[in-house]
């Protein structure tokens, strides 16, 4: 039974029994544990229909639930107003899903849970172990994100930039535990790519899939990280990368240019350099500068330097650093990097020692320890 | 059985005997450390005794309560002084000296010139749940 498959219908599931008139929160619970039925039965019974089939296993789940529960003046409600419910398509359904998940009452980490749960139809436990909380904590983030968007109409137009930003979140959170969630930000992204018609979508889908298929040759066999300049190419995934940089092109042709499509720009212009010495770093640079129009954050500027440091030489990515913010997260490694480029090595073997103290992850810190050992010795 | 937490220190503990900042090593004495620390966690959970470990970042603040509607006081990043824990392991074994034992073993990798580093850990015991039977 393909599991990514059998996910992917469960937005319109739950839609339909959000437009039948049972209420999120309880619509969301019936469809986990229709979806659990499924994984039990459907090996030896597959079904003919497996959308209806959820359909008719969740709403029964529901009633279950709402007759055991003392609401049950509520349901015979329910009942009465279900012919009531429009027509709506699920392509609607799954985007109202997402604006729900994403709403902006939510914090990032709640609307991050949520989306997981009730777009992606992972369960509480798998989400948990992703994010390296207890079960019982994860299900009350859930339980208190739900009532959040309760009073929320799920036909309210949302904003695709905040469910862009959480979906942005599950990508970055990368790889723990036993679910993938990169590769579920990506399922989820391309999902939504396929019910909306929006630049952004696109772009933020393009950068995941340039990132994606670097993702082998960033760390070593040892489990230490690999940097950019020295990854091994050969291992990039080139299907990948022809598919990001497609839906990039597409985007960038509807001329409304965004942060992610800029972003998926400079990851598509590090794709095609065949080696690390033939990368377009004027034209990253260019990118960068369109990205500060965007959006104007230190961290671009950041990056914006070491750019500016390989297209016009370490002195003038110093100069541009030295127009930052020394707090900046990174700030000193970057520092160390250009410094070692103009040739100053102690200055950069005392600044990769600095940037390893202040590094935000065990990954980055014995790689920047490393930086700082390789010019010692 | 018992759970016992590892405490390991950025500063503030006793001097190792191989006591050479990393930084100073060559990169394949790193690599052979990093190695021994994840091969050690990986043992132990194949012998049923690991439980938990985590690293934590090189810096820390004292804060406190400082009263109705006024910002928490802060203190810090801490002195140069202050104790630094760097992580801890939780190991569930049979005996203390199991534990003391496999502490020890810990302490012992290897660090500049692949010679063990001999780190000072610090072991604590947890209290254990109050027994059902007590007569």
């Amino acid at each position: 039974m393909d599991e990514a498959l059998l996910r992917s219908l469960l937005p319109a599931v739950l839609g339909i029994l959000v437009r039948r008139g049972a209420d999120f929160a309880a619509a969301e619970d019936a469809v986990q544990d229709a979806l659990v039925e499924a994984v039990r039965v459907w090996p030896d019974d597959p079904p003919r229909d497996p959308k209806g089939w959820l359909v008719t296993a969740a709403w029964r789940k529901f009633l279950d639930a709402t007759r055991a529960a003392t609401a049950r003046r509520r349901r015979e409600d329910v009942i009465d107003a279900e012919p009531e419910q429009g027509p709506a398509s699920d392509t609607d359904d799954t985007l109202q899903l997402y604006f729900l998940c994403a709403h902006p009452s939510l914090t990032p980490s709640s609307a991050v849970a949520l989306t997981l749960r009730a777009v992606g139809g992972l369960t509480t436990r798998q989400i948990a172990q992703a994010y390296l909380v207890p079960e019982a904590t994860m299900a009350q983030r859930i339980s208190r994100a739900k009532k959040t968007v309760g009073d929320v109409r799920f036909d309210q137009p949302g904003d695709v930039a905040t469910v862009l930003r959480v979906l942005y979140l599950v990508f970055n959170e990368g790889y723990s535990g036993d679910i993938d969630l990169a590769a579920e930000a990506i399922r989820l992204t391309r999902q939504l790519s396929a019910v909306i018609d929006h630049p952004e979508v696109a772009g933020l889908l393009a950068l995941m899939l340039l990132h994606h298929a670097r993702r082998a040759s960033r760390t070593a066999s040892n489990g230490s990280l690999v940097p950019l300049a020295e990854q091994d190419r050969s291992r990039w995934d080139t299907r990948l990368i022809a598919e990001g940089v497609e839906i990039l092109q597409a985007a960038l042709a509807q001329d409304r240019l965004g942060e992610f499509q800029a972003q998926a720009a400079i990851a598509a212009l590090h794709a095609d350099a065949p080696v690390a010495e033939e990368t377009d770093w004027v034209q990253i640079v260019e990118w960068y500068d369109e990205l500060l129009q965007l959006t104007d954050s230190p961290v671009v500027r950041l990056n914006r330097a070491v750019a500016v440091g390989e297209a016009d030489g370490p002195r003038a990515g110093l100069k541009a650093l030295a127009e930052l913010d020394d707090s900046l997260p990174r700030y000193s490694a970057v520092a160390a990097y250009l410094h070692e480029r103009d040739g100053s090595l102690r200055t950069a073997a005392k600044l990769y020692v600095e940037a390893a103290e202040k590094a935000s992850n065990l990954a980055e810190r014995e790689y920047l320890t490393r930086q700082a050992a390789r010019l010692n010795n | 059985m018992a759970k016992y937490l590892l405490l390991k220190h950025y500063r503030g503990a006793p001097a190792a005997v191989n006591d050479v900042p990393m930084d100073q090593w060559t990169q394949d004495e790193i690599t052979a450390h990093v190695k021994y620390m994840n091969d050690f966690a990986d043992r132990l959970r194949t012998t049923g005794e690991f439980v938990d470990e985590r690293a934590l970042a090189q810096e820390g603040t004292w804060v406190r309560y400082d009263g109705e509607g006024r910002p928490p006081v802060t203190d810090g990043p801490f002195a140069e002084t202050k104790d630094l824990i760097a992580g801890w392991m939780i190991i569930d074994t049979d005996s203390y000296e199991r534990a003391l034992e496999l502490a020890a073993e810990l302490s012992a990798a290897p660090g500049k010139d692949g010679k063990p580093i001999h780190e000072w850990l610090e072991i604590r015991p947890f209290y254990g749940h109050a027994p059902t039977i007590t007569e």
